[in-house]
């Protein structure tokens, strides 16, 4: 086992790299200089030549690679060619509010999704399921800016509708719940209706199993077999499900927090993208590549862990 | 009579890697077939029997380099198939053909039968397009189907008409040696009944050969004339079947005899039972493979691998690799322990 | 005579697709002996084992008991409530199953699964209850219970994983096993190792055995009376020698001659022509009737009775009503059909 997990982190190592080596080469991607971009186009040529000495565009391209990935190692992500702070700083500032949105949404879509999928299963065929599944399906279907949107018009602009009565600042954002629960419900509702299948699916899966009918030949209660023999099988599968919902969900937050006004990592990602802000884009995007990797890493990890008692081998 | 060697295995071996490690290194192997050898005549039925991982089905594989064998010669009418390059390899797949257990895993299930057979006769070029047609008729009919079945399509036929498509689609491009694995297991009994007399037809009728692979002993006595009991990657006894169901002397042989349960209530039986389980072939065990479970193992057998020969009372041709089969027949070796079982 | 402690009458369990109604057990009775070991043999689709599914009432969804009476120490337990049921299950009437790879649960430890049986029957807590599930894996002869008794399925093989099904099925001392094909995913050498342990057991604890099986062989040696299943229905019933020494139902005959015999040369096999109808066209008449060599007109047109020969042997064929014209004794496989082949 601990080989196993020697083995899965030294393989992020590639990963990771080749993740550095795309970011880097945004910049460059881009057709035309783009020195003559983050400068705009009535810009004369000494800004733009001067920007180009700053981002040390005149040296050979695997030297500029080895100068940014150095200053990465050492937390330096470059500085912002607007505002001038350091990036590191810009990214920090905003970074748990985007890994806290998504972890509230995760911590949603897992309770509604295995509560709706649980009830589906075992109330299979019935009224009861058909109407989850649809809610599902809707779920599924909605994109999430038009999904905040709606919420936005129903009960931000009906104002006072939600109570005031926690406070949430962990991370410095949202004033009230009021902030938070509708962008978190946004963010959720497509990671609930996929747990919600997946469950459901992982469910009627395993009650078909032989060791399901074990357990009844044994006179256990309707209720163990489901939730203590059915359950614990049926989670397995999707386990892998939410670690990568979590991942889904640093990426749908660009949308969410621009509709909502979050000052997150999403918002500033799009601002950076709107103002050529080259070294923010790049550093934001390595930061949640890392972070997906990361917490790819640990799905991988907890899978195996509760799927070795499975492996046949 | 000169019997004419048809295939001839020598010092087979098949090892199958385990990959492990950081780096997915080889780190052991599976042993399922260590060095085994030998020889099929022409026109005969020979089976090769054991249990689970003894290495029957992978010997199979291995004569028909499904898998690439790791170590062996495979001589078929003299020229050795292991050393052939694909290409040579494949004009000589037309004269071994195999049978699998599961027909349905083996057939495109979208593809009519007529369109099964018919690329089978493709592939290795045997009749002119034009007569193709009349040839696939004809093939049904050998093994017991309809001709106007020709255009259906496999998920139409029940388990013993598909294995006749196997068979059919085996007989298509006339070949010389038929490997049939396990080809009966899943078929019931009245069913494999008429399987297994279709194949006993169709060796009279085109002097074919098989080698028979089964875990199922009363097949094997019915259809085989010379059969090789197989453990754990090793012969552990051959001979014809006379010698091996009525005078087998490798305790292995006696043990798995005994062990199955005969249709005859009038026959009060005491079953010798075996210790535990068969090991892992990835570390089988030092010296003779069987003597973890063998009521008669001695110290020589847990370091040297006995060799396969003909012992005291036993015919030409029977051989077993046991180091004391005169000791236990003379009842001068007493086993270490003997539990049987009337069930 | 013999106490009989399970009696079976006019089975009949339907299940409800989108195809129709399938008749998997259409009219079963047997009954089960005080002690005695039982066999319902038959083919894939002769509904042997929905008939011991049905017993204990573990069919899946669709499938229901639309007729008849299993009558438990004289009670009816097609009228218990699920809670009777339960109360039964894994109690009185305990079940093994074929795939010992897959009956048992991948999460569980061995001690827990047979733990549960205990805690939920016998009233243990879960120090006894584990306690006790060391000395039944002892009981079914694992070797080193105490730690075998923590592992998880995966770490066993096969043949000890249904030592652990039987262990858990022995758990509180049932009055009847019903074994459905306990060995017929085990190697020979292993199926001789279960044989003998269920047949220990048995004498040791006096319970009677259900034992569904395709093969002919584990019936000879291990039943004391067989049912012979064909497409649904009991086509004879009698006692093992009986059956062996002299078959009467053509299916049963067939059977027999059609196998290949581990333990004598025989020139050819005699197999049973055509095959097993489906489910959804039954034959109106005798259910045999299209592969049966003897069939008459009476035969395809109507269903035999189980004619009882006064000895507690049945068999359902129109052979052996008192109004047939024909001989009584007739070798439906006889030599011509062997040409044929």
């Amino acid at each position: 086992m601990l080989k196993y997990i020697i083995r899965r982190v030294l393989q992020t190592i590639p990963v990771l790299i080749g993740v550095s080596i795309l970011v880097f080469s945004l910049m460059h991607l881009i057709p035309g200089n783009p020195a003559q971009i983050i400068a705009g186009e009535g810009a004369s040529e000494q800004t733009v030549r001067q920007i180009e000495e700053r981002l040390g565009l005149n040296d050979p391209i695997h030297i500029q690679y080895f100068n940014y990935m150095s200053g990465v190692l050492q937390g330096d992500l470059g500085n912002s060619v607007r505002s001038g702070r350091a990036v590191s700083d810009e990214i920090g500032a905003r970074f748990w509010v985007t890994v806290e949105l998504s972890f509230y949404a995760t911590i949603l879509a897992v309770f509604i999704g295995l509560m709706a999928g649980i009830i589906s299963a075992v109330r299979r065929y019935t009224v009861a399921d058909t109407a989850i599944m649809v809610i599902a399906l809707f779920g599924l279907s909605m994109p999430n800016f038009w999904l905040g949107l709606v919420l936005i018009d129903w009960f931000a602009v009906g104002a006072g509708w939600l109570p005031e009565w926690a406070k949430l600042r962990p991370s410095g954002w949202g004033d009230s719940w009021r902030q938070v629960i509708l962008p978190v419900i946004t963010l959720g509702t497509g990671g609930a209706a996929i747990i919600a299948r997946m469950t459901r699916s992982s469910m009627l899966e395993v009650i078909n199993q032989d060791y399901i009918r074990t357990a009844r030949a044994k006179g256990l209660t309707d209720r163990i077999v489901t939730y203590r023999h059915a359950l614990k099988n049926a989670l397995i599968p999707v386990v892998t499900v939410v670690g990568l919902e979590f991942g889904g969900f640093l990426g749908g937050a660009v949308l969410t927090e621009t509709i909502f006004a979050i000052n997150g990592m999403g918002r500033l990602t799009v601002q950076a993208i709107t103002q050529r802000d080259f070294p923010i884009v790049q550093g934001a995007v390595l930061v949640l590549s890392v972070l997906f990797v990361f917490v790819n890493l640990i799905v991988d990890i907890s899978y195996k862990l509760l799927n070795k008692r499975i492996d046949l081998n | 009579m000169e019997k004419k060697e048809l295939l001839k295995v020598e010092g087979l071996k098949q090892y199958f890697p385990i990959k492990g490690g950081f780096f997915g290194r080889t780190v052991n192997h599976v042993k399922a077939v260590d060095d085994i050898s030998f020889t099929v005549y022409e026109g005969e039925t020979v089976s090769i029997v054991g249990e689970s991982g003894c290495g029957k089905s992978t010997t199979g594989r291995a004569i028909l380099r499904l898998e690439e064998p790791s170590d062996g010669k495979v001589y078929f009418e003299g020229t050795d198939l292991a050393s052939l390059s694909k290409s040579e390899m494949r004009k000589h797949r037309k004269d071994l053909q195999i049978i699998f257990q599961d027909p349905y895993a083996s057939i495109n299930p979208r593809q009519a039968v007529s369109d099964v057979l018919n690329e089978a006769m493709e592939i290795q070029n045997v009749l002119p397009r034009k007569e193709r047609r009349k040839r696939i008729i004809e093939l049904l009919e050998t093994v017991g189907l309809n001709g106007s079945q020709a255009d259906r399509f496999p998920h139409e036929f029940s388990g013993g008409q598909r294995q006749r498509i196997g068979i059919a689609r085996a007989l298509s491009v006339n070949p010389k040696l038929i490997i049939c694995d396990e080809a009966v297991s899943a078929l019931d009994v009245s069913i494999q009944a008429q399987v297994l007399n279709l194949l006993d037809e169709l060796q009279e009728e085109y002097g074919l050969t098989y080698l028979f692979i089964s875990h199922d002993l009363g097949v094997v006595r019915h259809i085989s004339d010379r059969v090789i009991v197989m453990y754990l990657g090793k012969i552990m006894e051959i001979g014809d079947k006379k010698s091996i169901f009525d005078n087998p002397k490798h305790p292995y042989t006696k043990a798995l005899l005994s062990a199955i349960p005969v249709p005859d209530p009038d026959r009060e039986r005491e079953h010798i039972v075996l210790r535990g389980d068969v090991p892992s072939p990835i570390d089988p065990p030092t010296g003779c493979r069987f003597h973890t479970r063998c009521p008669f193992a001695q110290d020589k057998c847990r370091t040297d691998v006995p060799e396969l020969k003909v012992h005291d009372g036993m015919r030409e041709g029977h051989e077993a690799a046991c180091h004391f089969v005169e000791e236990i027949e003379s009842g001068q070796l007493k086993p270490n322990y003997m539990e049987t079982a009337s069930f | 005579m013999e106490e009989t402690i399970l009696d079976v009458r006019g089975l009949r369990t339907s299940f409800f697709t989108d195809e129709g109604e399938v008749k998997a057990v259409d009219g079963v009775s047997f009954s089960v002996p005080k002690g005695k070991t039982i066999g319902i043999v038959g083919e894939s689709g002769s509904g042997k084992s929905i008939t011991s599914l049905s017993i204990l009432r573990l069919l899946a969804e669709n499938g229901k008991v639309v007729d008849g009476e299993v009558l438990f120490k004289g009670e009816n337990i097609l009228d218990y409530s699920e809670k009777q049921m339960r109360g039964l299950r894994g109690n009185k009437i305990s079940m093994i199953f074929q795939e010992p790879m897959t009956s048992l649960n991948p999460v569980f430890t061995v001690g827990q699964q047979i733990s549960e049986s205990l805690t939920t029957h016998q009233g243990m807590n879960k120090k006894q209850a584990m306690a006790k599930s060391v000395d039944l894996l002892k009981l079914v002869g694992i070797p080193s219970p105490e730690k075998r008794v923590t592992q998880y399925p995966y770490e066993l093989s096969g043949g000890m994983r249904q030592r652990v099904m039987i262990a858990m099925a022995l758990a509180c001392n049932p009055e009847i096993l019903v074994a459905d094909e306990p060995t017929t995913a085990l190697d020979v050498t292993i199926q001789a190792q279960i044989l003998g342990l269920i047949k220990d057991l048995q004498n040791r604890l006096g319970m009677s055995v259900i034992f569904i099986t395709h093969d002919l062989g584990v019936v000879a040696e291990t039943c004391d009376y067989v049912a012979v299943m064909y497409a649904g229905q009991v086509v004879e019933y009698s006692d093992v020698r009986t059956l062996f020494r002299r078959p009467r139902h053509p299916y049963t005959i067939g059977l027999l001659k059609s196998l290949p015999r581990p333990d004598a040369d025989q020139e050819k096999l005699v197999p049973i022509h055509g095959m097993v109808p489906s489910p959804f066209k039954m034959p109106t008449g005798c259910r045999f009737a299209p592969r049966c060599p003897a069939a008459t007109d009476l035969c395809r047109e109507k269903l035999p009775d189980l004619f009882d020969d006064g000895e507690g042997n049945q068999v359902r064929c129109w052979i052996y009503d008192e109004e047939w014209p024909g001989p009584k004794e007739v070798d439906v496989f006889g030599e011509e059909r062997i040409a044929k082949g």
